[in-house]
Order: C-alpha cells, then structure tokens, then sequence
C-alpha cells in the first residue's frame, strides 16, 4: 500500500509579512489559511481534515479550529517535529486521505518571533526539567547555531568541507532571493561576503545562517477526487518518508542528519530517483543544513558535498540542483524559526510553473522538499516529500 | 587564556540524584547497561539497549578526545561547547574550560575537571590533558 498519488496539493498561499508588529499569532494563521482555501478554490466549509504544530497557539488543532470556524473537520493532526513537522503532514494528510479520514486537509504555520524580539540562534532556551536530555546539556549552553556549528566542523574535519564551500550555498540562496520582493535579504552575495560576515560560532559567520522573520505559510490537502473537480492546477502528491535521529545513546554522529533515512523512503514510494528531481527546496536553517541533506538524500556521495554546492550548482539556470528559488531561509523567511512549510510552497510554484520567471526550472516534472526540525546537533526529525506535475 | 561566566545549574530531577551527589564529590560517573556491558549516554535508569532497568552508574576514566566543538563568539564571555568522546566509547556534551579557545581542535585529548553552577551543583567539564 502507498500514498502514491492518493492526494493533490490544491492550494498554497505564503504571508507576506516578515514583521508582524501588529498581528496575533492565531490572526497570522487564520490569514494564511484563508489565502490557501482561495488559491485552491475551496471553502471554510469544505475543510474536513486540519493540521498544524508546535507553533500554534494553545491546545493546538483546538484553539485553531474555533478560532478560524472550522466546522467540519472529523481528522485533527498536531504532530510538531519541529521545522520538519509541515513536510511530514503532507505525509501524514495523505494516509489519511486514502482511509478516507479526510479530503480537504488544510495545513497552517504561523509566528512572530521578530516581533517578540527573540534571539532564536544565540540564546539558549529553556525547556524545563522534564526533558530528559537537559540535565545533561542545558548548562553548557547548546544554542541553535553552536549545535549547527559542531556538525558543520565535524564535517569539515572528516571530508575537508571548506567555509566557502559552504558559502556557495548562501550565494546560490541570495542569487534567487533578489528576484523575490518579500525577501528580507535580497542582495547578491559573494563567497568573500559570505567568510568575512562576523563569526557568530566557528565555523558558522552569520551569512551562514538563516533570517528570524515573523509570517507563515499554508496548503491544503486533496483526495485525487477533490483535485480532479477544481479549477486550479494541482500538485500530485508522489511520495513521503520521515524519520528521526538522536545522539543513539553516545554514539555520536553529527556528520549526516536524518534525510539518509527518510529520503530512501520517500524515492522509493514516487518511483523516482534523486537524478529524476528537477528542483529541490532544502531545508536550510544554516549552509550546514543544506550541505549535509543534500549528500543524504544522494545528490551526490557522503563528503562530495563542498564540492557539489561549489561554483553555482544549486543556482537556477546555472546547476544541476536549483535549489530553494524564492531565497529559502537563508534569505527569504524562516517563519517562527520553523521552515519546512515554506520549503513546500516553492516546491509547489516551480511545479505549476509559477516561480518568478528569473529562477523557474524550465519544464519542471518532478521536486522535491526536505525538512529538518530540531537541531542536526542534538535529536531531529527529519521529513522528505516528493512532488510532481498533476499528470505526473 | 579563556574568561568564564558561571554556569547555570542543571535541572536536576529526581532520576539523577546519584550522578549528581557524585559530581559534587569530584567523580564523574557514567551509565552502562548490565544486560550488555555497553556504556551509554545521557544517564538515564532505563538502558537504551534493551528497555530494562538493570543499569549501573561506574567512574569514568574522566579522559578523552574532543568530538567537535564550536565556540560562542556572540557570548560574553565566548564560551567552548564541545562533544568529547570518553574512553569508555560514549560521547557527551561539554564545555572546554581553562584554555587558549583559539587552539582548541578536534582530536586533541581532554581531561575533565568540575565547575560549580549557580546555587553550587557541580558539573563536569574538560580542559586540554597534561
């Protein structure tokens, strides 16, 4: 049994705010929802299915549900694996779909975290004595950036991976996101640019990392039927994997994240292989980030990955791989520090030819969108979905 | 040499209360698993092997070698976070105390001493060996 091809997404909408000064986080993710069901043609009354994570406020699906006026939905999902979690409902959504739980799954994410003056990457945060890990990390003040930056120099260390190396990646993110007019960086930048930003943890400077914006995004998740009654172009859902990865009880290896497990699953469901993806949205919370799934889901082999990313591969027009065409989060938005959802709406504009003209992937059949939720450094989850034309 | 903030103390929950009165006597004591003799970390009285609760806590060699690490410059002071690998095979999250950040590298062999925390808890870290 798969959900190969099961469910179609019908409709996305991506807020274009980066700095929610004056709106609430519940407003936020009824805005976006709101934007997606138009974008797909589709009704309040027609959501059946709703999913959302972490990042929503309160009890979750039932703080959303009231608050947006769902009235008929009989499948609620609050999986929240971090960033990762909105590429594994897609997953999730289409199981569903195909017991016939649901047929109109609206998925949403929405934050503030700019607004609230959170420093996401330097501080390190409190979760609370319960977590069992904490006794035994919190006090050496694990951030974001310094989990980030252990891998990226253990990498460094074993496969010789070089800081411009890792750099290409955020010029390749800055060569699209200069087409994007919602970007928060929408300068060109150069590798110089890139190893002489600030430090901000070695080996990471700060154009190795992604932006803090406010904003969110959401789609919506059709049964092949629904798909096949509306007027939009739709997406086929092709595949889906997922996966975790943890520090596995101290044998400690910060080298691959989770996508060497979860990419497999996701391949061998659409029936494609990695040289079939005509565009990638990679995770990209740091160059790290991006560096690493991209050698786990087989773009290239384990440690090849410096020189993959290297000399504009993952520019659009210019690579192999174009990767993360409307500036990803490393320029675009990373909404409420969590990326995956936005990585599935570029995914979804390249494949109904709807990128801006300057980065989209001429005749674009199949993409792919990786997440990645928690920290590389520590425990993560990790989702890939697979995508493609309606006709697919 | 490096500047250093106290700590901020660990939580410490009921689970742990052997580890932790021996850190504050100078021991830094780690988990293994009596139903296969492997270590493992974090410390927790459940093995992550098999699920049972036949575990013990034993001293530890306090040597290793740094994992990785990555130094906070955006801190004030920065500070050292690091992965060392034990001799005992598991590897656990520090910081690197009482040395030059700048030569601190991957491979270099550590030993661990102990800081105390805000409210006194003692924690073990490492600082460069010999």
């Amino acid at each position: 049994m798969s959900i190969r091809g099961v469910a179609h997404i019908a409709g996305i909408f991506e807020h274009p705010t980066r700095h929610a000064k004056d709106k609430s986080v519940a407003q936020l993710h009824g805005e976006v929802a709101a934007g997606a069901l138009a974008d797909a043609g589709l009704t309040l009354d027609d959501v059946d299915g709703y999913f959302c994570a972490g990042d929503a406020p309160g009890l979750g699906p039932l703080s959303m549900i009231e608050y947006m006026g769902l009235r008929n939905v009989r499948h609620m999902n609050a999986t929240d694996v971090g960033g990762s979690s909105y590429v594994l409902h897609i997953g999730h959504a289409a199981q569903a779909i195909a017991l016939g739980k649901c047929s109109v799954a609206l998925i949403t994410l929405a934050g503030r975290p700019r607004a609230e003056g959170m420093a996401t990457g330097t501080r390190p945060r409190n979760y609370g004595a319960d977590l069992p890990d904490a006794p035994f990390e919190s006090m050496y003040r694990p951030t974001v950036v310094n989990m980030y930056a252990m891998a990226a120099h253990r990498h460094m260390h074993e496969f010789g991976t070089t800081s411009e190396q890792l750099a290409w990646i955020k010029v390749a993110a800055s060569h699209h996101a200069q087409h994007n007019p919602h970007a928060m960086l929408q300068k060109v930048v150069t590798v110089e640019d890139v190893v002489n930003s600030p430090m901000v943890s070695d080996p990471l400077h700060r154009f190795d990392c992604c932006v803090i914006s406010d904003g969110g995004g959401a789609f919506v998740v059709v049964s092949r039927e629904i798909a096949a009654s509306l007027a939009r172009d739709t997406v086929k859902v092709l595949g889906h994997g997922e996966a975790p990865k943890h520090l596995n009880a101290g044998a400690v290896d910060l080298t691959f994240t989770g996508a060497r497990w979860s990419g497999p699953i996701a391949f061998e469901e659409a029936g494609v292989t990695p040289g079939d993806i005509d565009y990638a949205s990679i995770y990209d919370s740091f160059t790290i980030t991006v560096l690493e799934t991209i050698e786990d889901l087989d773009f290239c082999a384990v440690g090849e990955g410096g020189k993959f990313v290297s000399d504009g591969n993952l520019i659009s027009g210019v690579g192999t791989l174009p990767f993360n065409t409307d500036g990803g989060g490393l320029c675009s938005n990373h909404p409420i520090n969590r990326g995956g959802l936005t990585k599935v709406l570029e995914a979804v504009r390249q494949l109904r030819d709807d990128a801006h003209p300057a980065v989209q992937v001429k005749n674009c059949q199949i993409a792919l969108a990786h997440g990645t939720g928690g920290s590389i450094g520590t425990r993560m989850g990790s989702s890939t979905v697979i995508l493609g034309r309606a006709d697919a | 040499m490096s500047q250093e903030r106290i700590l901020p103390a660990p939580p410490v929950n009921v689970e742990h209360e052997e580890f932790w009165a021996a850190a504050n006597d100078g021991v830094l004591m780690v988990p293994r698993c009596k139903d296969t003799g492997k270590f493992f970390w974090y410390p927790r009285k459940l093995s992550p092997f098999t699920l049972s609760q036949n575990v013990e806590l034993v001293p530890a060699s306090g040597k290793g070698v740094i994992y990785t690490y990555s130094v906070m410059r955006r801190a004030d002071p920065p500070y050292a976070i690091a992965y060392v690998t034990l001799d005992e095979g598991i590897t656990m999250m520090t910081n690197i105390v009482d040395c030059d950040f700048d030569k601190i590298s991957i491979g270099q062999a550590v030993s661990v001493v102990f800081r105390e925390t805000e409210g006194g808890q003692k924690v073990p870290v490492f600082k460069p060996a010999g």
